[in-house]
């Protein structure tokens, strides 16, 4: 192992760190933004929204992230008209591809989230809503989706570490992240592992900060809902 | 589409390639998945603190990552041993790296489906076993083990769900898959789009076949209720 080597490229990973949680974050805010209108209406079941909704998911969580990049990195620069268009400028870039997948990809997965959430609301926190003259939107905006929100958290919180994983892939497409500093360590120096393995360090220490925040967040917002339960979870270990 | 349509028995050679590994890769995890469940539930304390940090790992570090480490970092890693011992140089196959990679990667996530399908299990019935007499392989054997699979049985489709999702990564150590195979073929015809679409149809089929037999199975283990 030598760390010297890690050591001297210390810029490189912190470049990559940055490259990573950039991606990562903008695509859970993207993907949140898709999410939130489509788990609710799934949820509802609106007739020709919710079929459209349901193939985007079907879609998405059936089939591999990395596939779904490549669809877009390389598949969509096959046609004259995309490389004509106004849109090629992001197209082109492997960054903007990475962040249009990913947020698609995280909407999809978060639209499930949030269609469990809601569906799982307490029919009564609705009709007290109602029965206190609110109106159908007031009813959805200021109790349907804060209290959904709230019980989607823990399930959010393994999205959010799931995408963080999930973001790799953009190394594959020549992208800087935290796996792309390792290989281009590895490459530099002909190492085998230490690229990989500070790789996987960092990736870890992100994990657990992620998961301590999201402990802390449920602590706070879930708080009422333990005077029911006593026993919290103690260990979320679910897969999306 | 004409293009596409001479590549197809290649492409499906590919995807009987990523359903082999899927299936081994399974197989793997499920084994490791019993054993650190075995050592979760009744591992004493250094068994218990050896299947955290199992699980720990896995869940802390991408899966892309554990597989290139396995197979450049393992790949020296044999070889340094094994010139230790005079072996000849040892090559750790692509296919291999990522059977044991994604097994170990998922034999974490079922340690966990099985801890909690055990722990779901009553424990008055196994109680009663022992009061019959029954001897603790037999209670295991004819009593925690049937229900295990029932209680484990959801979320062991899930996890396979995900593995098989998880096996097109594999691809990038250069492992000659659907994805790998369609993202070369596509490229010398210049159709990746098309090619590409092919896989993703490949993989909406393979998921649906097994969510289909997955229900079938946990409608053959469910409960049968006596009330009728």
């Amino acid at each position: 192992m030598r760390v010297e080597l890690v050591l001297e490229n210390w810029q490189m990973f912190a470049e990559g760190v940055w490259m990573t949680l950039q991606l990562t974050g903008l695509s859970l805010l993207i993907g949140f933004c898709i999410a939130l209108p489509a788990g609710i209406v799934r949820a509802r079941r609106v007739p020709v929204l919710s079929p459209i909704i349901n193939g985007y998911v079907y879609l998405f969580r059936g089939t591999p992230l990395l596939v779904q990049l490549y669809l877009v990195y390389y598949g969509l620069s096959q046609f004259e008209a995309v490389r004509e268009s106004f849109a090629w400028p992001v197209l082109r870039e492997a960054y903007w591809c990475a962040l249009i997948t990913f947020s698609l990809n995280s909407g999809a997965y978060a639209t499930e989230i949030i269609r469990g959430a809601v569906e799982t609301t307490p029919e009564g926190e609705l009709e007290g809503a109602r029965s206190l003259g609110l109106s159908p939107g007031q009813v959805t905006r200021l109790v349907l989706i804060p209290s959904a929100l709230r019980r989607a958290l823990p399930q959010y919180g393994n999205e959010v570490v799931f995408m963080l994983h999930g973001s790799v892939v953009a190394s594959i497409i020549t992208l800087q992240d935290i796996l792309g500093a390792g290989r281009t360590l590895n490459a530099r120096y002909y190492l085998a592992y230490e690229g990989f393995l500070t790789a996987a360090a960092l990736y870890m220490s992100i994990t657990l900060c992620l998961v301590l925040v999201f402990r802390g967040l449920e602590r706070k917002y879930l708080a009422h809902l333990d005077i029911q339960a006593p026993k919290a979870k103690k260990m979320k270990f679910a897969l999306r | 589409m004409d293009q596409l349509v001479p590549y197809i028995p290649l492409l499906l050679r590919g995807a009987l390639v990523t359903v082999s590994l899927a299936v081994l890769a399974l197989m793997l995890a499920t084994a490791l998945g019993a054993i650190a469940a075995a050592g979760r539930l009744a591992g004493g304390w250094i068994g218990q603190g050896v299947v955290l940090g199992y699980t720990s790992l896995v869940r802390g570090v991408p899966d892309l990552v554990l597989i290139l480490l396995i197979y450049f970092g393992g790949q020296r890693l044999l070889n340094q041993i094994g010139s230790g011992l005079g072996w000849e140089y040892v090559d750790l196959s692509k296919f291999w790296a990522g059977v044991l990679s994604i097994g170990f990667i998922y034999g974490a996530y079922l340690t966990e489906t099985f801890r909690g399908a055990y722990l779901t299990i009553p424990r008055g019935q196994v109680e009663a076993a022992k009061a019959l007499g029954m001897r603790p392989l037999s209670v295991l054997w004819k009593i925690s083990i049937p229900q295990l699979i029932r209680f484990a049985l959801p979320g062991y489709a899930n996890v396979w769900q995900v593995l098989v999702k998880s096996t097109a990564v594999v691809s990038v150590i250069g492992l000659e898959d659907l994805v790998g195979l369609a993202n070369d073929a596509g490229k010398s015809v210049r159709q990746p789009f098309l090619f590409f679409m092919f896989v993703l149809l490949v993989y909406l089929l393979i998921t649906w076949v097994s969510t289909t037999g997955f229900n079938w199975a946990e409608r053959r283990y469910a409960v049968r209720s006596h009330a009728r």
